[in-house]
């Protein structure tokens, strides 16, 4: 798409109103139509009122799917909850945003808290569950202090608590900070960090739909999941729908960041071409430079070279071409970014936040950054390259958890793409593009 | 001796959830809030409300990265050396910031009062490259305007000011 081609046209669901001054203060968000869902689901009286069946039959409609990275249908989440047996169950939301280059939940959590409160509401009775925490990463204690305002005003409002606008359903919800940890946005590894241990990922089956928080059934989805659940139950599961595309509802929010014009967050429908996030919302390259890859889903995602920016954004087209839409993290490199660099950088990242419970990711990601160190100062020898070709497969799904797949997916790409980056760079004994240290 | 406010406190937390198990981070920050990072009193204080032993307490603490067992200067400036701010030059920023002040990561500098630390994608990447002082977010980092922060906060300090 050129520059300046037409805007494409479409119905914003999460940035509808996120702009509205004060718009984290329960009146403001009121007067946009906030809570309405919530009165419609449970305030009506008698047939008028949802049943939580009716509010979890327009989360399926809906076509929504996970917006940590995983794509899982959220509805189908819900429903592996056993039915109730009198104790407790628990709704969790992930809002351990640490993936690189992704930083939507942060805009949500910061300026429009109660649409995800709103959501957890709706989702907490579509589960008939009893307790919600809103698991932050321990970096949030700025939103942190927005989010506890707005729950506060929500139980002032009856929107939490006993007996929630007349429904009989109770619900209580509070937030919990980490403690810095990339791990824990894996979301068993998040509930054991919620009990109070170390952050390391349980083996599954049990998932936690049947074991979860203190062994018992837990939901955990997402803080942009969530967000949405207001507008579907507002306007239909069958209109969220129609935003996106056949397999994935409603809209996206893409953040991107690194070398081009305007970084920021953009809401656009599922299934929107790369090229027009990269052009026509965030301004194309920076003066003077062209692109040269980009990262579609999150450090964790590998890269696509421009000849693919047409493929649509959403789960399964860029599965196919062999990497991840994720959680949406766009991170965008230029023709001043060495390969080498930002795979060192990157694999740096995942050696550091492997938790060491498993052999392939603790050593594979240690080994790998040293190689990549090694090649990117001038020092890499042809053993390095070739632990290059030969480790990050052996990694790649043989990890208890996904971070070992995560910690070569960038790396994988760019040696398919870029190798003879990484072939100069031990020739030469240095980096080949000189480039502005960048 | 855990003064009787902050033991109230620490009930407070603990009741608010339906395990006991789950104070035991928001213990630690409380502690670590309070008193700038966690001494080996402290970690026994948390284990002693907990009731669990201080090693269980010292296995967590050394599992989260924003647990310091070392003291820290009063203002801790982080950067972010993930990729979307490393493209942007954060790392640079990083150099920068060590250089200046004469310290190596998470060191206090002798008058105790700066240290840096280099943490990862903090969720700001738009506004490259990003830090954090005593977890409050600064963006859109140069090393002048570091330089300037630096100043700001010396001048902070010597006003006799607060936290950040």
């Amino acid at each position: 798409m050129p520059e300046g081609g037409a805007a494409t046209a479409f119905e914003p669901v999460l940035f509808k109103d996120i702009d509205t001054p004060e718009l984290y203060r329960r009146q403001v968000y009121e007067a946009h139509e906030g809570y309405a869902a919530l009165r419609r689901a449970l305030g009506g009286e008698g047939s008028e009122r949802m049943t939580p069946e009716a509010v979890l039959e327009e989360v399926r409609v809906s076509n929504l799917r996970g917006r940590g990275g995983a794509g899982f249908p959220t509805a189908r989440k819900w429903q592996f909850l056993p039915p109730p047996d009198g104790g407790p169950r628990y709704l969790v939301c992930n809002a351990d945003e640490s993936e690189p280059g992704t930083f939507k939940d942060h805009e949500i959590l910061r300026k429009n808290p109660h649409m995800l409160i709103e959501g957890m509401i709706l989702a907490g009775y579509a589960m008939r569950a009893t307790r919600g925490f809103i698991y932050l990463r321990g970096e949030f204690a700025q939103p942190k202090r927005v989010v506890d305002a707005a729950i506060r005003e929500a139980y002032e409002a009856g929107y939490l608590g006993r007996d929630i606008l007349g429904s009989g359903f109770d619900f209580d919800l509070s937030t919990y900070l980490g403690a810095g940890a990339y791990i824990c946005g894996e979301e068993t590894a998040l509930l054991d960090s919620l009990e109070g241990k170390r952050g390391f990922p349980r083996l599954r089956p049990p998932f936690p739909a049947v074991a979860g928080l203190y062994g018992r059934p837990t939901v955990v989805n997402n803080v942009e999941t969530l967000a949405n659940v207001p507008a579907i139950v507002r306007r239909g599961g069958a209109w969220f729908a129609s935003l996106g595309t056949e397999r994935s509802g409603g809209t996206k929010i893409f953040s991107i960041s690194g070398r081009v014009a305007r970084p920021g967050n953009y809401e656009y429908p599922m299934g929107t071409p790369l090229r027009v996030l990269l052009y026509e919302a965030a301004g194309g390259p920076l003066p003077g430079r062209a692109f040269k890859a980009v990262i579609p889903g999150g450090g964790s995602a590998g890269l696509l070279v421009p000849s693919q920016f047409d493929l649509p954004m959403d789960f399964e087209p860029i599965a196919q071409a062999g990497s991840m839409l994720g959680s949406a993290g766009v991170i965008v490199m230029d023709d001043s970014t060495c390969m080498v660099r930002a795979a060192t950088w990157l694999m740096e990242f995942y050696a550091d936040e492997s938790c060491g419970k498993c052999t392939p990711c603790r050593e594979g990601t240690k080994w790998l950054e040293m190689a990549l160190e090694r090649i990117e100062t001038g020092r890499g020898t042809p053993d390095d390259l070739e632990l290059l070709q030969g480790l990050p497969g052996q990694i790649l799904g043989n990890t208890f958890c996904g971070l070992g797949d995560a910690a070569v997916g960038f790396l994988m790409s760019a040696v398919r793409h870029f190798w003879p980056e990484f072939e100069a760079h031990v020739a030469e004994g240095r980096c080949p593009s000189g480039g502005d240290g960048r | 001796m855990i003064s009787e406010a902050r033991r109230q406190k620490a009930m407070e937390i603990i009741r608010g959830f339906p395990q006991k198990s789950s104070a035991v981070i928001p213990l630690l920050h409380l502690w670590q809030d309070e008193e700038g990072y966690l001494s080996d009193d402290a970690i026994a204080e948390v284990a002693e409300i907990m009731g669990m032993p201080p090693a269980e307490v010292q296995e967590v603490v050394s599992f989260y990265s924003m647990f310091h067992r070392r003291p820290l200067g009063r203002y801790h400036i982080e950067v972010c050396r993930s990729l979307s701010c490393a493209l942007m030059g954060g790392r640079d920023i990083l150099d920068h910031l060590r250089r200046r002040l004469g310290v190596g990561l998470n060191e206090p500098t002798p008058d105790g009062l700066f240290s840096v630390g280099a943490v990862e994608c903090l969720a700001r990447c738009d506004l490259a490259p990003v830090g954090q002082v005593n977890l409050e977010y600064t963006d859109r980092l140069t090393p002048e305007g570091v330089d300037r922060l630096l100043a700001d906060l010396r001048a902070r300090a010597e006003g006799g000011g607060a936290g950040a």
